[in-house]
């Protein structure tokens, strides 16, 4: 596939739009910690684990809880409980990442060759990848939908970064499927590209853009409140054939015998669309 | 002391709004997290503190056991047939982990086919019962269950 942006504007006109979106993240998600006070929320609950830590955490273990944090909550999204989020989430990331990292290499290294060699084509299967997780997710998995029984329609503030993204893509895709430039009805469509990407990239404050920096840092403090053994203040819960653990509680194996009964998957045994 | 969300842990599944047996665990508009939208009307059941995958819904226990300060935290594991508590202190001096086994039936898999039950007698209309009720108390079998029919005896103050 060709590259859309071949001679569509001056390459300085484009770069600097890029540069200018990277600045609006940057600023965005600057504004944004210092708004919710994130970082200051991360270190206060660091503290306050160190202070209930059982144990010290070595130097290796905090490198191996990095690594396993990049491979299973960055890399394959298994924070999401529900399979179907994990996989949506997966094409949505996958394909932002890679339509982003195409546009630039694109407007900057390719300004005005319309072969791009593999860049073209990935930019257009990144752009239809977001698109696929992204309307999954829209139409169907969105817990206000799914949970709350809203109409997929019915717009919240909670859905600028959603459907600015979505919105990106979608008119970005029949824009060059429809042959690119802007001459006629495409320069409607290469304006509702524009408008949509620069919604997404100016809108980091009010958007959930920036969970992309604060999720792994989560995902980090979690694994480590496991390893320190402060646990969040939560229970240990042990194994039921432990002996110590039925002689400090014996109304378990009076009652339910030595190895309790598995009581089934619980709250998982049905995904939560009962409203 | 009604329940709250830690919005980092929260991946806004929707099995909190699901549960709640108020309605009033809802998701945020702006941040799409889970949020207890009426604490006023919270009855405290820690139903969905026990459904939350993440364990990110938490509840300010009562003062008289757990004052300013304190944690009251609950693990629901149907793997192992218990529920764990662990209440610790402000200073952290009392840090209590107790351990009870899940007394209610597995989920779904024991629900009363109400429609195909026969419709009562009129000597079962006349009687102070509810529909179907001597089933459910186990007259059914005998005698109701007692701790001596379980070959079980009560025990003096508090048992774990």
């Amino acid at each position: 596939m060709t590259n859309p942006f071949s001679e569509l504007f001056p390459e300085g006109i484009m770069q600097g739009y890029v540069i200018l979106m990277i600045l609006l993240v940057v600023a965005g998600t600057v504004i944004d910690m210092i708004h919710k006070k994130s970082a200051k929320y991360f270190f206060e609950n660091s503290k306050k684990q160190e202070k209930a830590a059982k144990r010290t955490v070595s130097g290796g273990e905090k490198a191996s809880a990095a690594v396993a944090v990049l491979v299973n909550e960055v890399l394959t999204s298994a924070e999401f409980a529900n399979p179907q989020r994990r996989l949506s989430h997966l094409f949505t990331m996958y394909g932002f990442i890679i339509f982003v990292v195409s546009t630039a290499v694109l407007i900057f290294a390719y300004p005005t060759t319309a072969d791009a060699g593999i860049w073209g084509t990935l930019w257009h299967l990144g752009a239809a990848s977001l698109a696929l997780g992204g309307y999954w997710f829209w139409f169907f998995i969105r817990v206000d939908v799914s949970s709350e029984g809203h109409q997929w329609y019915q717009l919240a503030k909670a859905d600028l970064f959603i459907v600015s993204a979505l919105m990106m893509v979608t008119w970005g895709l029949i824009w060059s499927l429809a042959g690119g430039g802007y001459a006629g009805v495409n320069m409607l469509f290469l304006a509702l590209f524009i408008i949509s990407a620069t919604s997404l990239f100016s809108t980091v404050l009010w958007s959930k853009f920036a969970h992309m920096f604060f999720k792994p840092a989560a995902a980090f403090q979690k694994r480590m409140t496991k390893l320190d053994g402060s646990q969040e203040n939560l229970p240990d819960v042990g194994e039921m054939n432990d002996p110590a653990i039925q002689a400090k509680f014996p109304d378990i194996p009076e009652y339910m015998g030595t190895n309790p009964p598995n009581m089934g998957l619980g709250i998982k045994s049905e995904p939560p669309r009962h409203y | 002391m009604p329940t709250f969300v830690y919005m980092t842990r929260c991946d806004g599944c929707g099995h909190c709004v699901d549960i709640c047996p108020s309605d009033i665990m809802h998701i945020d508009p702006t941040y799409r997290r889970a949020y207890n939208i009426e604490p006023n009307m919270c009855w405290e059941c820690y139903s969905c503190v026990k459904a939350c995958p993440h364990h990110a819904i938490d509840v300010r226990g009562y003062a008289d056991f757990a004052p300013l300060g304190h944690s009251v935290r609950v693990i629901r594991d149907e793997e192992k047939g218990v529920i764990a508590w662990r209440i610790k202190s402000r200073n952290g001096e009392t840090d209590l982990n107790l351990l009870a086994p899940i007394t209610t039936k597995p989920w779904r898999e024991h629900i009363p086919q109400l429609a195909d039950a026969p419709a009562p007698t009129q000597e079962q209309r006349d009687s102070q019962y509810l529909f179907n009720e001597p089933k459910y108390i186990r007259l059914d079998d005998g005698e109701i269950h007692t701790l001596e029919s379980n070959g079980l005896e009560m025990k003096e103050g508090v048992y774990y």
